[in-house]
């Protein structure tokens, strides 16, 4: 208590409505009764000391003692109030208490009073219902007992009606089955049948289900011939043939003649088709000599039908009857039709077949055969068999499309027949269609490349003929016009001879447009949206092996060769080609070697973003060839050109009686003749090749007449050999003479200049001169004609050649080889020469 | 190697006609006429020391005129033909003749080779008979039939080729029978040469581009190829050992080489020249040894293996003779032999108008060049030796 005391003692009087103080009061009478077992820990706390006034060994005595012994007066009167004050509010406690429970007893025992009464009726009733109980109990065991009997009999009975039903099922299954073969319910009638086969096999010793037994066979044998002759008919549709390959399946039909019958009535659908295929390949007999001439005249033909016409993008149906394709289904079509009929029925077949066949949940003992694979295995041939045939139809028809014209309908056609296969592919994994049908793709791409080399390749034939007709009539107006818009470009009408750079231009040009537009026609196989582009081949091997190889190299390879049969062809059969022409061509193949190549290529690998797997040819090993082309172009010209004017020299050398002639007033026309035609020349390949570098020009000889050529120099030159020396004198000078000149290579090798070419011109010329005046016997006014024709050429010659003194050295030694050749060589007076040359 | 070095010889005329000595088999001997308007004519005896690498000359006087064509023949070492001109009253003919050369030229003019102004007496030919051909026209050449007796001889005169027998030591010529070219214009033989093969019956003249084949016996034309070359064909050779081969040259500075059983296309065709190719020659031993004189003043000296007359034959000799020697036999079939051009001779600095093998030694040659130098070359050591082992 002195705890609590001491807790409580420093705050104010505790007021009663506390409920913590409540509580504390219960806790301490329950203390106080020993009720409570939270208090044991204080209690064995404070066990011991009996000075604790709430402990249980509390000793008033010793806590007197304790008091008195410890505390003043004061202190003791304090404790006394205290204490006093405590045990006030503990009796006013327990007054409470005391009168709370009191209450509480007095109604506990009122309901026990009334629970007492409740209980005796209850049990009143209770005696009442197990009374009720029990007869209950004793009727039911009386009516079991009557029941029993007839219980077992029912039982019996219904089993037996059971029986009875199943065996009407039986008796009446035979007229069922008919019945349901006149409805033709064939379904209901298989699975009756089968319900019953069972039991009728089961039985079938008994001579009446043997008879029920068969007449259901002969039944099931009759619906079965139905079932086949539905299915043989074909006229029923696929979900018909469905239904009667599954019953007939039910029907213990052997599977691998079920799917050779259905494979078999689907081939006969099928090959309809690929008739009707085959049908629209063959052309009509009106078309068919037309439909093989090769459609590549085209531009020759087109000329000439409409010469004036300036679209030179596509035929013109109207004009070229085998051009137009209206009679015959376009390639685009017929593989629409392909597909559409024979692809998707084919599809449709699989499809079915598989259903029917192969995907079929496997019951009892039709799994244990293995159907599945049979049937696989029967269908991948029917299929290989019909795409075989399929293919080799498109194919032909892909074979016919030579037309070059648009190249989209056919990539558009092909990835229509590759995306289809697609189809087949997903049905039937695993077959070799679509890859066959890949194969045939990439053959028609590497044909149509083929066909493209060829069209560009007659192209460039086309382009050079008409150039050769333009060089040949430059003079008929009409005609270049006609050329101009057969090259595409706009009609050179103003002037009436197109002129050589133009039509190297045009030329040139439409080449260019040509190679660009066959590019972009074969760029289509690789367009994004084509389903088979992604296929390697397209990626790789077309690209860089189709294309860049056989199509462009070739061509250019193509261009070059061409251009060096010009030379070798025309050289010998007496110089068919014009020369006008070589020129061109040697200019055109310089072009190429130093941009067009390049840049058609780098167009090329641009384009097609060819990567080079294997290794390709490369650009400066085309470049070489057109080089070397245009190089022996330009000597052939060379060549023919100085031929032609070789040949003027020769006949006027070798024709002549140079003993006999008279004195010179004149020079020979031959001569005006050839200065003439090297002027014209001269012309012609400045049109088209640079000017060239010269050697520096003497002083004089910079100088436009020749008047002013040194006479005393001139003099000088030819003295020695005009006075009749010694025969040692003559070959002493002019051996140092030729000692220090170069040796003069006449048919050497020229540079791509004019004057290069123009020198090599005039030193075949001069060279031929030398010659034939050495097998000539002259007399003395041979001599001096001769004297004058070199001088006149000396006037004129010299300003086309780079190196004055090649012309200065050649006539000299012409004059000089004459003057050995004289009979009586008395040279002309240097000045009446040049009177006589002055004069024209 | 000093002994391949060309051995080069001037005269003081200008010349285009150069012969070898075709009777002689022992020494190296040739043949040059020179062409001079204003002096007298010479031929020059050329003898080469084929041991000392030694030149030695005698000359004989030709006064008939320039020489054009010399040929010497196949029996009788002395004797020569010539074809020159001769101009009179402002005329002038080329003119056929058949010369003795006198017997003591050999000892002659020897001692002064290098001084002919000073030779003190040159010899004058002996004439035989003039191949008269007046009413024939002018005479391009003279062909000996090869290796014939010396008695029969081939002259071409503008458009008619006239076989003469030589009678009575060749001092007789008549004409045993003449074919003559018919065709628009005036046509004129430029060349011919007379077959070794067929029992020599066979002649081929050039006449412009065409190259034409003679049966002797009838004298009518067998074969004709057109446009044999570009331009004007300038000399023909028979092949010494295939009897259809045919070798031409012309104007268009190629070299063609013919089976005149297939004449459309050439067998094979040079063109190393360039400028036109005045003479071809076949060796007479290995044919496959072409040589080719060009107005580029260049000599060309081809090996046509590939359609000589033995290409592999000495293969098919060495396998039976050396079976053991496999490698070498597998070295030798494996390089197959390729035609080539062996040499080109630059010695020469104005037009080469003749090229002739050493009728003694085949692996020497000569060319002329219209300067009057003559240039003896040999074929390079080691073909020599690839071809005779």
């Amino acid at each position: 208590m002195d705890g609590d005391i001491n807790a409580t003692a420093p705050g104010t009087t505790p007021p009663d409505t506390d409920p913590a103080r409540k509580r504390r009061v219960h806790g301490m009478l329950k203390l106080y009764y020993g009720l409570n077992e939270e208090g044991k820990t204080v209690d064995q706390a404070e066990s011991m000391d009996p000075c604790d006034i709430n402990g249980p060994h509390f000793d008033p005595e010793v806590y007197l003692n304790k008091l008195r012994r410890e505390c003043s007066l004061g202190e003791l009167m304090d404790q006394e109030t205290c204490m006093v004050k405590q045990i006030r509010s503990l009796d006013s406690d327990m007054q409470t208490l005391v009168y709370e429970n009191y209450n509480k007893f007095i109604s506990a025992t009122d309901t026990i009073r009334k629970m007492k009464n409740d209980f005796k009726k209850m049990e009143d009733e209770m005696d009442c219902l197990s009374t009720n109980m029990a007869s209950i109990t004793d009727f039911s065991a009386r009516i079991s007992g009557t029941l029993q009997d007839q219980h077992a009999q029912i039982t019996k009975l219904s089993g037996v009606h059971t029986l009875l039903r199943k065996l009407q099922f039986l008796f009446e299954l035979p007229a069922r089955l008919n019945k349901c073969l006149e409805l033709q319910a064939y379904a209901q009638a298989v699975s009756s049948h089968r319900r019953a086969r069972c039991v009728l096999q089961q039985y079938s010793h008994m001579p009446s289900f043997r008879g029920i037994q068969d007449d259901c066979h002969a039944i099931m044998d009759k619906l079965a011939q139905e079932l086949r002759q539905k299915f043989r008919d074909g006229g029923s549709s696929a979900k018909d043939l469905s239904e009667c390959v599954e019953l007939l399946l039910q029907l213990d039909e052997p599977a691998e003649e079920l799917c050779d019958k259905f494979l078999s009535h689907a081939q006969s659908r099928l090959e309809a088709d690929l008739l009707g295929l085959e049908a629209e390949l063959r052309p009509p007999l009106s078309y068919g000599p037309t439909a093989v001439t090769d459609p590549y005249t085209g531009p020759a033909h087109r000329l000439s039908v409409e010469p004036t016409a300036g679209s030179p993008t596509g035929p013109s149906s109207l004009n070229n009857p085998f051009l137009s394709p209206s009679s015959r289904t376009d390639i685009l079509e017929f593989i629409d039709r392909g597909c559409n009929e024979f692809v998707s029925s084919l599809c449709l077949v699989i499809a079915s077949y598989q259903e029917l066949f192969v995907n079929r949940p496997q019951e009892g003992e039709l799994a244990s055969k293995n159907i599945p694979q049979m049937a696989i295995g029967k269908l991948h041939a029917f299929v290989d068999a019909l795409a075989t045939r399929y293919f080799s139809l498109v194919e032909r028809r892909i074979q016919e499309e030579k037309s070059v014209g648009d190249n989209s309908l056919l990539v558009r056609a092909l990835d229509r027949f590759h995306r289809r296969l697609q189809a087949v592919a997903k049905l039937l994994p695993g077959s070799a269609v679509p890859s066959q049908g890949t194969e045939i793709v990439v053959r028609a791409a590497r044909e149509r490349i083929k066909q493209y080399l060829a069209a560009l390749q007659s192209f460039y034939l086309n382009s050079l003929t008409d150039v050769r007709q333009a060089l040949a009539a430059p003079r008929l107006g009409g005609s270049s016009a006609g050329v101009g818009s057969h090259l595409g470009g706009p009609a050179t009408g103003k002037e009436a001879p197109a002129s050589l750079p133009e039509l190297l231009s045009t030329l040139s040009a439409s080449i260019l447009n040509q190679i660009k537009s066959v590019l972009a026609s074969v760029h289509l196989f690789t367009a994004k949206d084509i389903t088979f582009s992604n296929k390697p081949y397209f990626k790789g091997d077309f690209c860089s092996h189709g294309v860049r190889e056989s199509l462009v190299v070739n061509f250019i390879k193509f261009v070059c060769q061409s251009s060096r049969q010009f030379c070798e062809s025309a050289g010998d059969r007496g110089g068919s080609t014009p020369p006008a022409l070589l020129l061109l061509l040697s200019r055109l193949c310089l072009d190429y070697e130093t941009s067009t190549i390049t840049y058609i290529l780098t167009l090329t690998d641009e384009q097609f973003l060819v990567q080079h797997h294997s290794p390709v040819t490369a650009v400066t090993a085309l470049c070489g060839e057109a080089r070397e082309a245009a190089q022996k172009l330009l000597n052939h010209y060379v060549k023919v050109q100085g031929l032609i004017i070789s040949q003027m020299l020769r006949k006027s050398v070798e024709t002549r009686d140079w003993v006999n002639t008279i004195e010179p007033r004149n020079v020979r026309a031959v001569m005006k003749r050839v200065v003439e035609d090297t002027t014209s020349i001269d012309v012609q390949v400045g049109l088209l090749y640079e000017e060239g570098v010269r050697k520096a020009h003497s002083s004089d000889s910079s100088k436009r007449t020749f008047s002013v050529y040194s006479s005393s120099r001139q003099q000088t030159r030819y003295a020695p050999s005009y006075t009749p020396s010694a025969p040692m004198d003559t070959n002493l000078l002019s051996n140092i003479h030729k000692l220090f000149s170069e040796r003069v290579e006449i048919f050497s090798p020229v540079e791509f200049n004019k004057v290069s070419v123009l020198t090599g011109i005039i030193k075949i010329s001069l060279k031929t001169f030398l010659e034939c005046v050495r097998l000539r016997t002259f007399g003395r006014y041979g001599l001096q004609q001769i004297q004058v024709d070199c001088h006149y050429l000396q006037m004129y010659l010299w300003r086309f050649v780079s190196d004055e003194n090649l012309v200065h050295f050649l006539l000299d030694e012409i004059v000089g080889s004459t003057a050995h050749r004289c009979l009586d060589p008395a040279p002309m007076e240097q000045s009446v020469i040049e009177v006589i040359c002055e004069r024209g | 190697m000093e002994d391949d070095a060309p051995v080069i010889y001037g005269l003081e005329f200008q010349a285009r006609a150069l012969t070898s000595q075709t009777a002689e088999s022992d020494a190296i001997r040739f043949l040059v006429g020179t062409q001079s308007l204003k002096f007298d004519n010479q031929i020059h005896i050329i003898d080469f020391d084929d041991e000392n690498n030694i030149i030695s000359k005698s000359v004989l006087q030709h006064q008939a005129g320039e020489i054009w064509h010399i040929s010497a023949s196949p029996a009788d070492k002395a004797v020569l033909t010539t074809c020159y001109n001769k101009t009179s009253e402002s005329r002038v003919v080329t003119c056929g003749a058949v010369w003795r050369m006198p017997p003591e030229w050999e000892s002659g003019s020897h001692e002064s080779p290098d001084d002919p102004h000073n030779s003190h007496n040159p010899q004058n030919l002996e004439l035989l008979c003039h191949l008269d051909n007046s009413s024939h026209g002018n005479a391009s050449c003279v062909l000996w039939e090869p290796m014939g007796d010396g008695k029969h001889v081939i002259s071409l005169a503008d458009n008619h080729a006239l076989l003469w027998d030589l009678t009575e030591s060749s001092t007789q010529a008549t004409i045993s029978s003449s074919a003559t070219l018919e065709g628009k214009g005036q046509l004129k033989f430029t060349a011919g040469k007379w077959s070794p093969h067929h029992n020599c019956t066979q002649l081929a003249t050039a006449n412009d581009t065409a190259i034409r084949g003679w049966d002797l016996r009838t004298m009518s034309q067998i074969y004709c190829i057109e446009n044999a070359h570009g331009q004007l064909v300038r000399d023909l050779d028979f092949n010494p050992n295939k009897q259809y081969y045919l070798a031409s040259c012309g104007d268009d500075c190629k070299v063609k080489f013919w089976d005149v059983r297939n004449i459309n296309e050439p067998v094979k065709t040079l063109e190393e020249h360039s400028h036109w190719v005045w003479s071809v020659r076949f060796n007479h031993s290995h044919d496959q040894l072409v040589l080719t004189g060009s107005s580029d003043s260049r000599v060309i000296l081809s090996n046509m293996v590939s359609i000589s007359s033995e290409p592999f034959g000495h293969l098919v000799d060495d396998d039976d003779l050396s079976d053991g020697e496999d490698n070498h036999q597998d070295e030798k079939t494996q390089e197959p032999l390729q035609d080539s051009i062996i040499s080109t001779y630059e010695e020469h600095e104005d037009s080469v108008y003749a090229v002739e093998w050493s009728s003694a030694d085949p692996w020497l040659f000569a060319s002329l060049s219209y300067d009057g130098r003559l240039v003896i070359n040999r074929v390079p050591r080691a073909l020599k030796y690839h071809i005779l082992l």
